[in-house]
């Protein structure tokens, strides 16, 4: 009896622990994201469009899924210096130069996370660290 | 008593929903104008005489020389902008694209976009940019001149409905706005070409000017 009584316990604690850890990662998504949001209308709208839609050949729509998990680690370089040189996005090809935005890690990881999950892609949270990690290795 | 009221009532609200002609809107005319009598057959008679947009030249994406007579006939709107412009361009010409695809087919209505960066907008770059937007044929012309010409046709004519602010110093020259003009030459709007609800108003502003009756020109 008393087993079991303990059981039920550790069971009911085992679940609660994940249910809260879930909703904390969901909470900084969240976080992330209603953040980003913003930073995206003010750096990133006026070329990219409200729904990530770009404008005809000129500039790119943000709804690439693959593009955006191929090249996950260099988004944060390409909005922070910039990008020269011909993309292909959807199986077309891009070549006019994205200006630099010098946005700070945070305000980069939550640009990110914003972009990699609204337009139809789920890439789930970008974090700061990770920006910061991916920075470094800007070339 | 009763149903009198009623009929009323209701006799009210249909006419208040009745597509009247009565209070169709005309849009008005802007810049200066003077009055001006003239004597025709012994009878002294006023006229008004509209500000208009004066003579210019420039070139377009096909390396077409554009002269305001290039525009004749022409229900029109112009803007300013330049290629490489990362803030408001891309929206204004995002909005204008709507403009282009509705009246393309029509034969009495262009789009005039003149390039304020003449220096690195030349007419390779502008076709380069006409393509890319996925603009073809003469609906949609991008005119390339001298600078001091672009701003000076910019600030006394077409943007004459637009008030100035003298803190932003030939600012509002890219200030993003759609300017509508008539077959008469005439200015008869401004809109902000990044709100996409004052773009939608030019569209139907434009619907209205092509229905108004060809004016005879005084002059």
């Amino acid at each position: 009896m008393k087993l079991k009584v303990i059981g039920a316990i550790s069971l009911l604690l085992a679940l609660f622990f994940i249910v809260s850890c879930e909703s904390e990662t969901s909470i900084e998504f969240k976080r992330y994201y209603s953040v980003g949001a913003e930073i995206y209308q003010t750096h990133c709208q006026n070329c990219h469009g409200a729904n990530g839609e770009g404008l005809a050949a000129l500039i790119p729509p943000l709804n690439d899924s693959l593009f955006l998990k191929n090249n996950k680690s260099s988004l944060a370089c390409y909005i922070k210096s910039g990008l020269k040189g011909t993309i292909t996005i959807n199986g077309k090809a891009f070549d006019d130069a994205m200006p630099a935005n010098d946005l700070s890690p945070m305000e980069l990881a939550q640009t990110l996370t914003y972009v990699c999950n609204s337009f139809g892609n789920k890439l789930n949270v970008i974090t700061q660290e990770q920006v910061q990690a991916d920075l470094a290795k800007c070339k | 008593m009763k149903k009198l009221a009623l009929g009323f009532l209701v006799l009210a609200m249909w006419s208040a929903c009745k597509p009247g002609s009565s209070d169709k809107k005309t849009l008005p005319i802007f810049g200066s104008r003077e009055p001006v009598t003239k004597i025709v057959d012994g009878k002294s008679v006023t006229d008004t005489i509209y500000q208009t947009i004066p003579k210019f030249k420039f070139v377009n994406q096909y390396g077409d020389s554009i002269s305001n007579k290039s525009l004749d006939g022409d229900i029109y709107v112009a803007d300013f902008f330049f290629t490489t412009c990362p803030s408001i361009c891309p929206v204004m010409h995002r909005n204008m694209l709507k403009v282009y695809d509705a009246f393309k087919s029509l034969g009495d209505f262009k789009i005039i976009s003149h390039t304020i960066d003449p220096k690195h907008d030349s007419v390779p770059v502008l076709k380069k940019y006409a393509d890319k937007l996925g603009v073809t044929g003469n609906t949609w012309w991008f005119l390339q001149g001298k600078k001091e010409d672009t701003y000076d046709i910019a600030e006394k004519n077409y943007l004459v409905a637009v008030k100035k602010d003298s803190s932003a110093a030939g600012g509002y020259v890219h200030a993003g706005y759609f300017v509508l003009i008539d077959k008469q030459k005439r200015v008869r709007g401004a809109y902000d070409g990044t709100d996409p609800k004052q773009v939608d108003q030019m569209i139907e502003d434009i619907k209205s000017l092509q229905s108004e009756p060809d004016e005879i020109i005084t002059q």
